[in-house]
């Protein structure tokens, strides 16, 4: 048996790396499968698979050491949906040959991934969907439906994908999950323009597209158990990092406060320092998830991290807009634009107000995530339901 | 744009104190959960707080003496216990959530640290804290209670060798052995049982925390501190006093919040437990929210307190900010939600929401706190 990696291996192997891969001399991509190779990608994840099964804790020191040394790091947030999501489901549930085949790729970012769960008419009743999969003599499936709010559609390589494979059973029991080639001919993707004027989302149309069987994650049937490792990996994703004080919107919001001080007013001063101090709050709660999950006690913390952040984002945008005064009544531009990732910072306060109110819709709305905490965490009982053991093509829709 | 003038953007100068729990905390929590469960259960409480005496000398001498409470915050050469801000803050919560009448916020924690920062070395003020860290006597910070740290600690009254002035509002000071009077003279100690002494109780909005009027007329004190060196020391005494005292407000919205769960998944109406309905559950899940945030400031400010300097400053005042208004919404929430039984006399929803208004107040309030917030992290009043 070998010995458990340590943080002091961790630290050589890192070193390693950087001698071996200096990052002023080797390009981005090749820097990053080399940190792949080495194991420390996600030094939690096994060996060969970007990680050396050490503790989570330990990547701490990869990503300090690799900052420092200035090394590309690989734009987890241009990548957030296959690293938060897809990678972690394919971890639980993948055959050995799909971990080999997606998760280099994924992790170095040559392939982005998307998420085709929403439907039109299956959100937060997201069980309801009607995306069929039907397998053919050649025991290939064929899936024909349409998504929608799909962010990255248009630059996604795969997709992570539910579908309905046995409509004669409750809706959380005859559904099947599945990765989906985006290049197949059979998947169209339209823009779709939203608040802010660009179409970072997408409605999907799956028209006889034919996904092998050795596409499935989990087996038949049981798509929703995998979904929810999906969705638990969407809600926690946060909170890895740590945010220096006026880290995120609020420092945007006091530095203008600081810079201009024609438009201050008494009104704007005191709800300014109640959401200083909230977002104050916010991040030392984040602190204190990281020290939690550092300790290998995680909580449900993590959804209270989602819920907060929202709301601040949209009432300090808000703030933002107001104090701007006559400039806040201007937007930069409403040309219609097709962006690869989300940037709050570097655009104007108009656009993070509107972008902001997609906060508490994304990755479950604000309510639904209420009642999940209601129930999970409080143990309060849930409401009546008239869904659970009916046939799914039996429901009213 | 100009640059910033404070820090805010970058990370603080000192490592971020550890947020979470010992198991020794956990230990000591137990300790002085079983105990206020045996000795302050509500029925108890409520009994007590009508005779007129709230105060339990038995219920103090097994907190302060037995567990060893009160010498928390006293180094071990003084007679306590030299635990640290964290584990005191550990029993406040527990006194928050059990709304127990006893002095340990005012003794223990104010008068204790005003004296601590006073650095003597011998003398009256180490006997005294040798007193108060074993439970033998209680003392009691002669200043409003309402009063906040960063107001200039202003000396209540005037002195000509003997004491004479009127300070009301005095938290706990009808229990108090000591009394610890700031003057323009310098900090003196006097007995409130000695001549020209009087206390007299107040009816006070928080029935567990009782304040009393101090009239000093001609009362003989001994001078333990010169002016210069008064007043930092009274300002530090209410600086963890607010610090700390967030750790009680968030105990105070914990028993809230738990009792409204419970009593919501009993209580029937329309044929299903009230607490199966969304309007109900999210005003719930929302107060969780609130608590999660206010354990972290409140854990902050604890351990902040260790150095003394700006981050502590601005972490007491973000927890105060932040707390306070988490305590009074938890305890309104817990009124409402329990509908009649909530307005009564005989449930215990009331002592907590009194307990929870009166704090907001103690030690300054959240608006006065985002005052000083402004002024540390430079942000500007037009
Ligand atoms: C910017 C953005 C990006 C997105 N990206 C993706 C993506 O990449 N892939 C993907 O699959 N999906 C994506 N989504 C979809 C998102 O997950 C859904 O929009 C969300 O789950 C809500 O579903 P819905 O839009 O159908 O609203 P509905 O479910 O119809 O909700 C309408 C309203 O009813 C409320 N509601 C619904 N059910 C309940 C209930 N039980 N109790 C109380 N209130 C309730 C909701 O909170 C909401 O206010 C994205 C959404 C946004 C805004």
């Amino acid at each position: 048996m070998t010995a458990p990696v340590d943080a002091g291996e961790v630290r050589r192997l890192t070193r390693e790396l950087l001698a071996s891969h200096p990052p002023a001399t080797t390009d981005r991509t090749g820097f990053l499968k080399a940190r792949f190779d080495a194991g420390l990608a996600w030094v939690h994840y096994p060996a060969g698979l970007g990680g050396l099964d050490a503790p989570r804790t330990l990547q701490q020191i990869v990503d300090t050491e690799l900052a420092d040394a200035g090394a590309p790091d690989n734009d987890p947030r241009r990548i957030g949906i296959g690293l938060g999501m897809a990678a972690p489901t394919i971890l639980r549930y993948g055959t050995d040959e799909q971990k080999r085949r997606f998760l280099r790729p994924l992790w170095v970012g040559e392939e982005v991934w998307c998420q085709l769960f929403s439907e039109p008419g299956a959100g937060s009743d997201l069980a309801a969907l009607g995306t069929r999969a039907v397998r053919d003599a050649g025991g290939e499936w064929v899936v024909d439906g349409q998504k929608v709010w799909t962010s990255s559609a248009h630059v996604a390589r795969w997709a992570i994908l539910i579908a309905r494979t046995d409509p004669d059973l409750p809706k959380h029991r005859g559904i099947s999950y599945f990765i989906c080639d985006m290049a197949d001919p059979g998947v169209e993707v339209r823009p779709l323009r939203q608040i802010t004027g660009e179409a970072e989302f997408n409605e999907v149309f799956l028209t006889g597209v034919r996904i092998p069987d050795s596409r499935r994650l989990g087996p038949v049937g049981d798509g929703w158990k995998v979904a929810q490792t999906t969705l638990m990996n969407e809600r926690v994703s946060i909170g890895g990092a740590r945010i220096p004080r006026e880290g995120g919107m609020i420092g945007t919001a006091a530095r203008t406060w600081r810079g201009r001080p024609e438009l201050r007013t008494h009104d704007l001063h005191q709800r300014l320092l109640t959401l200083w101090v909230e977002a104050e709050v916010a991040r030392l709660s984040g602190e204190r998830l990281r020290q939690q999950l550092m300790a290998g006690q995680p909580g449900p913390e993590g959804s209270a991290m989602k819920l907060a952040f929202a709301r601040l984002n949209q009432q300090i945008s808000g703030l933002e807009v107001e104090l701007l005064g006559d400039e806040g009544l201007l937007y930069s531009d409403w040309t219609m634009s097709r962006p690869e990732l989300v940037d709050f910072t570097g655009r104007d306060a108009g656009y993070r107000y509107l972008r902001s109110k997609g906060n508490s819709i994304e990755g479950g709305t604000t309510e639904v995530l209420l009642n999940i905490v209601a129930e999970r965490v409080l143990g309060l009982p849930s409401e009546p339901r008239n869904d659970k053991d009916i046939a799914w093509k039996d429901l009213s829709r | 744009m100009t640059e910033l003038t404070a820090q805010p953007g970058q990370d603080e100068p000192a490592p971020m104190p550890d947020l979470l729990y010992s198991e020794a905390e956990e230990d000591l929590r137990a300790a002085v959960r079983a105990l206020l469960a045996d000795r302050a259960d509500a029925p108890g409480v409520i009994a007590r707080v009508e005779s007129g005496t709230p105060y339990d000398p038995r219920l103090w001498k097994a907190l302060a003496a037995d567990i060893g409470a009160a010498g928390l915050l006293v180094p071990e050469k003084l007679g306590g216990q030299g635990a640290t801000y964290r584990e005191a803050a550990v029993v406040l919560e527990e006194l928050g959530r059990s709304v127990a009448p006893v002095p340990y916020l005012t003794s223990s924690v104010v008068a204790t640290e005003t004296l601590l920062a006073l650095a003597a070395r011998d003398g009256a003020v180490v006997e005294l804290l040798g007193e108060l860290a074993a439970g033998r006597r209680t003392a009691a910070l002669a200043v409003p209670f309402s009063a906040p740290a960063a107001d200039e600690a202003q000396p209540a009254s005037a002195v000509t060798g003997r004491l004479e002035g009127t300070i009301t509002g005095v938290a706990d000071a009808a229990t108090a052995d000591v009394l610890l009077v700031p003057t323009t003279d310098g900090l003196y100690a006097v007995e409130t049982a000695a001549d020209g002494v009087t206390v007299e109780p107040l009816v006070a909005l928080d029935l567990t925390r009782p304040l009393a009027t101090v009239v000093l007329h001609g009362a003989a004190g001994v001078l333990i501190a010169d002016a210069s060196s008064a007043v930092p020391a009274v300002r530090r005494g209410l600086l963890v006093g607010a610090g700390l005292l967030a750790s009680e407000q968030l105990g105070i919205a914990e028993w809230c919040l738990t009792e409204t769960v419970r009593y919501t998944r009993e209580r029937r109406q329309f044929n299903r437990p009230v607490g199966s309905f969304q309007a109900l559950k999210h005003r719930m899940a929302q107060l969780w929210l609130e608590i999660v945030s206010a354990r972290a400031a409140a854990r902050h400010a604890a351990g902040r307190l260790a150095a003394d300097g700006p981050e502590a400053l601005l972490a007491v005042a973000v927890a105060q900010a932040y707390c306070s208004g988490v305590a009074v919404h938890a305890a309104e929430e817990c009124v409402q939600l329990h509908g009649g039984i909530g307005m009564t006399w005989e449930h215990p929803a009331h002592l907590y929401l009194k307990r929870a208004k009166a704090d907001s107040i103690a030690y300054g309030t959240a608006g006065r706190h985002r005052e000083v917030i402004a002024e540390l992290v430079d942000l500007p009043a037009p």
